[in-house]
């Protein structure tokens, strides 16, 4: 421990923290930019320069770590200056149309600039506009608004070990992006959406596609129905104002009424379908000799990198739909001619907490007619909230209402699907009640549960141990593929979502997701889990009707049709 | 020579990605680095192509485009500018008729910019390939241009 | 004369191709009597010599060398910055081109007392002559056992080899010079930590320029006391000196720390030809501060180029008549470190258009009194913030013309058609 002082402040602190985190424990705010909690030091933006006595230059407080005796300013005349200096510099090279931006009103750089009194353009611009990149159905990057800030380049190496962006160039001309200069599309890319979360600004985003919503809501001639993952209802309160980690669900229903849809419905039905299909087919893989370890299949951008990187372990994959999927397939089919609906007029609009789903959405294979998609238009978590904006919906004074029938009684089990180790604790309180034949007394699998990246369980069923793992991020998926690659995979079932913390911390939810954040997010799965009276996917009563009225027993002949898919070597 | 003969000589160690980029550039007859040749790089290393396309893109030596069989560098920096750099320059973009970073039409000679070559005792320097010329004026740097295009009518 | 030749004692005389040529000059007599002795003794010698860092931060060799002594690693590295970019600067290209052996020599020393095995030579990718020559030379130094495995049959190992840069300037920053060596694209890196620490490949590297180096013999031949007698107290030993510009004499010229700038520019620069008078020098390279012609009786050593906090370049010494105008060479300037920035940090990547654009109004007879505070402020603050050496020092130039040649600005806003737009 040292002694320091911070704006005439005496402090006593750790010198192994550094002065940001030693101002921000003593209620000194420093404002920062490239600074990002989960990530590494940066000090590229150097917006947290900090005066420090007997020193020439300014230092940047997230690299700096204090000396005792360390006479610190944060806010002198020669440090205003040169912060404000700074971000003057980055809206000299920046597209700064806010008011029709998609950052609008969430901006770092706009909150920044707000912030250091920036009310007029001292610089000249040397913008040099380049074109947006809207090859693919998920991303859409904007160089324009880029501050090179580096997020997105290390959440994509560090985190998801893919790579798929870097800088390039030098000096005034560096930017960012694909290897050698190719659009997205022409690069193998997962669209997990981390870069979008964690860009400060408006140069990654979603493809936004809730003009297409509207265009469909007002066509007299369309059915729109809309189902909602169950991540979305501990996240859109943050989106919107509310604390993070609110529960809205009743709420959010109301707000989706309000919009317009025709039926408003919970993605979290065909959670609890995937856990009797999924479940059955582990069971039948167990009993049967097939492949195993089995890994789920429900996270999109999690089969997008299988099919790229590593191929060989496809006949390792359940073979079944995610729930969003499952939900469309059913939409155009069952619920069509249960409801006397001509398919093509159902327009199927999912709400998810990522932007993998609107690629998923555009795959051959998911398409029940082989003509038209079973789910039209996957949206994320932000662009409802956009939606619900525009509609000046004033969502904290909402009352609470029910989903739409048939597809909106759902369990526990379902809920926990927005969280890492969700779909494993779904599956597990089915697959072991079936397997020992005994009620499960205890619901939670806490070992599967949190933010660990890598976590192994052992489950002990009929004198047998076996192992299962969860694991989050496309780091931890490769390490998966590599041991079942090499032989060496103790595992029974895994667990892959690419996106850290699970669902909840998904590409396409309200920006700053932090672990933090996410970790919010994960204890209110929790919550609505526990507040469910009925928490296992197999005793949901709307899930038993759907079997004996239609699908008639897991794994049959329609459910292979409607609910399961294939996978492709996409190996270049 | 083959590109994969030239790669196949460096251990697969991601260290040796520049030299090995600058033995791929060397070989080709246009000075440059093809897309194909990169990423046959990128997996001998095991390395992500964002990495080499970043690390090219970031040293002025690699062009990802055709380049002449020449490349004429001149450096402008202080030594060189306060010792007539201009002249040379100028007297170069007549010659050839094109200005910098861009190639002549017969694909002989590329004119580029360079940063300080380190022969400010002798400015003002060009570079021709490897060659370094020396305490240039017009009627030197004509001799030496003309000098070459006599070699490549030879052929 | 006022030159002394130590390091520069062997060029011209002997065949740098031929290692027999050296060895018969005395190359690598010293490394066999440092070998003898303890590796802190050498460090001592080093120690007492004050020497400081030759390649433009002035950093006492022996703190350096200490430390990476005390780092317990598993593994150490030895780099040679032979990434010789700054303009005006061109001594270690003709060190390694005259006595490659004295480098390979002084590095190995070096590596003795540091205890490191492996060692790189980071050599710039313009110099291709300098990259064959040191190349040959580790190969003919191999062979005679003066590199490798149980050098000289003592327990000693030092594999040296020789890398190249792809062109770019920045490369020759601590930091970057490691990314470059590591096979990336050369951004420093935020610090700390420090080579000494954590550099080559996350190893404690010691990393000194080529002149540096060089020195490590001579210092072993002398005594660290007795070369600490030449030179001044506190700039010990002599100086490779760059000389260029506009001046009869150019090139690389030895003298001892001490000697006033008049002297070297008169003596051994003979003077300003074609009949014009000395209008300013730029000490250090472009990275160093311009001086006007009356204060060149100041004598040559580290603290005089350490006005207004740059750093001493590496000893060039540019000189400039008053032909030149001082605009068009500030803009010169910027131009060149707007195209070698990096562009990791937001006042280097971003500031330098913005100066480029106040200097065009300058040397275009548009300037207004706002546009020289703009360029003091935005000078001042690329210096104070940004993440480098190259973004710290880039400024320079212009700051100490706007001290040392104020009135030139407000003479250019006065005859200037002021474009002022009032508010």
């Amino acid at each position: 421990m040292i002694r320091l002082t911070i704006n005439n402040q005496p402090i006593i602190a750790d010198e192994n923290k550094t002065i940001l985190t030693i101002a921000k424990e003593n209620n000194i705010h420093i404002p920062t930019l490239c600074h990002y909690s989960d990530l590494g030091i940066h000090s590229e933006c150097r917006v947290c320069v900090v005066e420090i006595d007997g020193q020439k230059g300014l230092s940047t407080a997230c690299s700096t770590f204090p000396k005792d005796g360390m006479v610190i300013k944060t806010n002198s005349p020669r440090v205003i200056n040169s912060r404000k200096n700074t971000v003057e510099l980055l809206l000299s090279n920046h597209d700064a149309s806010c008011t029709t931006c998609v950052r609008n009103m969430h901006c770092e750089l706009q909150t920044l600039a707000n912030k250091l009194g920036i009310e007029e353009k001292r610089f000249e611009s040397v913008l040099d506009i380049k074109e947006l990149d809207l090859s693919t159905p998920s991303i859409v990057r904007n160089p324009n608004r880029c501050i090179k800030c580096g997020r997105c380049v290390e959440v994509c190496r560090s985190v998801q070990g893919m790579s798929v962006l870097d800088f390039h160039g030098r000096g005034q001309d560096m930017s960012v992006g694909p290897a050698y200069h190719h659009l997205l599309a022409d690069v193998f890319c997962t669209y997990c959406g981390q870069c979008a979360n964690v860009c400060p600004v408006g140069a990654i985003m979603e493809k936004d596609n809730t003009d297409d919503v509207w265009e469909a809501i007002h066509d007299t001639n369309k059915h729109v129905i809309v189902q909602i993952a169950p991540a979305i209802r501990v996240s859109l309160g943050e989106e919107l104002g509310l604390a993070v980690g609110d529960i809205v669900t009743g709420q959010m229903v109301t707000a989706l009424k309000l919009i317009g849809f025709d039926q408003v419905f919970d993605t979290n039905f065909t959670a609890d379908l995937t856990i009797l299909e999924e479940g059955n087919e582990l069971l039948s893989r167990i009993q049967n000799g097939g492949t195993l370890p089995m890994i789920t299949s429900c996270c999109p951008a999690w089969i997008n990198f299988l099919e790229h990187r590593y191929p060989e372990v496809i006949s390792n994959v359940s073979t079944c739909k995610s729930p969003q999927q499952m939900f469309g397939a059913l939409a155009k089919s069952y619920y069509a001619s249960k409801n006397h609906l001509d398919p093509k007029n159902i327009f199927v609009v999912s709400v998810m907490p990522c932007t993998a789903k609107k690629f998923e959405a555009t795959r051959p294979e998911m398409s029940v007619n082989h003509e038209d998609p079973d789910v039209d238009i996957s949206l994320t978590t932000r662009e409802l909230g956009k939606m619900i904006r525009q509609m000046g919906i004033d969502f904290t004074h909402l009352e609470s209402s029910e989903f739409d029938g048939p597809f909106g009684e759902t369990t526990g089990a379902a809920a926990l699907f927005g969280a890492t180790g969700g779909v494993m604790e779904a599956a597990l309180r089915t697959v072991v009640e079936v397997l020992t034949k005994k009620s499960l007394d205890n619901l939670d699998f806490i070992p599967v549960r949190g933010m660990d990246g890598f976590k192994e369980a052992t489950l002990d069923l009929n004198g047998q141990s076996l192992k299962v793992a969860v694991v989050h991020t496309l780091s931890n998926a490769k390490i998966i593929c590599e041991q079942i690659k090499n032989g060496t995979s103790p595992y029974l079932f895994v667990e892959v979502m690419a996106c850290p913390g699970g669902c909840v911390g998904g590409g396409g939810q309200p920006y700053g997701s932090t672990r933090e954040q996410v970790g919010k997010r994960l204890k209110a799965i929790y919550q609505v889990d526990r507040d469910l009276a009925v928490r296992k996917s197999h005793e949901n009563p709307s899930i038993v009707k759907l079997y004996d009225e239609y699908l008639k027993t897991p794994l049959g002949h329609l459910s292979h049709e409607l609910l399961h898919t294939h996978y492709h070597d996409k190996r270049s | 020579m083959q590109t994969e003969t030239i790669v196949q000589r460096f251990p697969k160690v991601d260290d040796y990605l520049i030299e090995i980029l600058l033995a791929v550039q060397n070989n080709n007859p246009e000075h440059y680095l093809p897309e194909k040749d990169l990423h046959y790089i990128a997996e001998y290393l095991g390395i992500p192509d964002s990495r080499v396309s970043g690390v090219v893109d970031f040293y002025t030596f690699f062009s990802t485009k055709p380049r002449g069989k020449y490349i004429i560098q001149v450096c402008d920096n202080v030594p060189c500018r306060i010792r007539h750099s201009q002249v040379v320059i100028n007297t170069l973009e007549k010659m050839l008729g094109i200005h910098f970073h861009e190639t002549t039409s017969d694909g002989l000679f590329t004119l580029e910019p360079t940063s300080c070559l380190g022969h400010c005792d002798e400015s003002p320097v060009i570079r021709i390939n490897d060659d370094v010329y020396t305490n240039l004026d017009s009627e030197k740097v004509t001799k030496i241009i003309q000098k070459y295009q006599a070699r490549e009518e030879k052929k | 004369m006022i030159t002394q030749p130590l390091i520069t004692k062997r060029c011209g005389n002997i065949d740098p191709l031929q290692i027999d040529s050296a060895l018969k000059a005395g190359a690598y007599s010293l490394l066999k009597k440092v070998l003898d002795l303890s590796r802190l003794q050498v460090i001592e010698e080093i120690k007492n010599s004050k020497i400081r860092g030759r390649g433009g931060a002035g950093f006492p060799a022996h703190i350096k060398l200490m430390s990476l002594y005390q780092e317990n690693s598993p593994q150490k590295y030895l780099v040679c910055n032979a990434d010789e970019g700054e303009p005006g600067n061109f001594k270690d290209r003709y060190l390694m081109e005259h006595d490659p052996h004295l480098i390979i020599e002084g590095m190995a020393i070096a590596a003795y007392a540091a205890g490191t095995s492996r060692g790189y030579i980071y050599i710039r990718g313009e110099y291709q002559k300098s990259i064959e020559i040191m190349k040959q030379a580790i190969t003919q130094a191999s062979a005679k056992g003066f590199l490798g495995s149980q050098i000289l049959g003592k327990d000693f190992s030092f594999h040296l080899e020789v890398r190249s840069g792809a062109g770019s300037y920045v490369c020759g920053e601590e930091f970057s010079l490691l990314e470059s060596l590591e096979g990336k694209a050369g951004r420093t890196r935020v610090k700390p930590p420090f080579p000494t620490v954590k550099g080559l490949f996350g190893y404690p590297t010691l990393i000194n320029n080529v002149e540096t180096f060089a020195n490590f013999p001579i210092i072993m031949d002398l005594s660290g006391a007795s070369y600490a007698k030449i030179g001044t107290p506190s700039s010990t030993g002599t100086k490779l000196l760059s000389l260029s510009g506009n001046i009869q004499n150019r090139g690389v010229f030895e003298v001892p720390f001490g000697i006033p700038f008049r002297k070297i520019i008169d003596e051994l620069g003979g003077g300003i030809p074609e009949g014009r008078q000395l209008k300013m020098v730029q000490l250090g390279g472009v990275c160093g501060p311009i001086i006007p012609e009356y204060l060149i009786d100041m004598i040559v050593d580290y603290e005089r180029f350490e006005v207004f906090e740059s750093k001493t370049g590496a000893g060039a010494i540019i000189v400039i008549d008053d032909s030149q105008d001082l605009f068009e060479l500030l803009a010169n300037i910027s131009d060149f470190f707007a195209h070698e920035s990096c562009g990791k940090c937001t006042p280097c990547r971003e500031g330098h258009a913005q100066i480029r654009k106040t200097l065009d109004k300058f040397i275009h007879y548009q300037a207004c009194e706002k546009d020289l505070i703009s360029l003091e402020s935005q000078a001042r603050i690329m210096h104070q913030t940004s993440l480098c050496g190259l973004g710290q020092s880039a400024p320079t130039s212009i700051i100490s013309a706007l001290y040392f040649f104020r009135n030139a600005f407000f003479d250019r806003i006065n005859a200037s058609n002021c474009q002022e737009v009032s508010a």
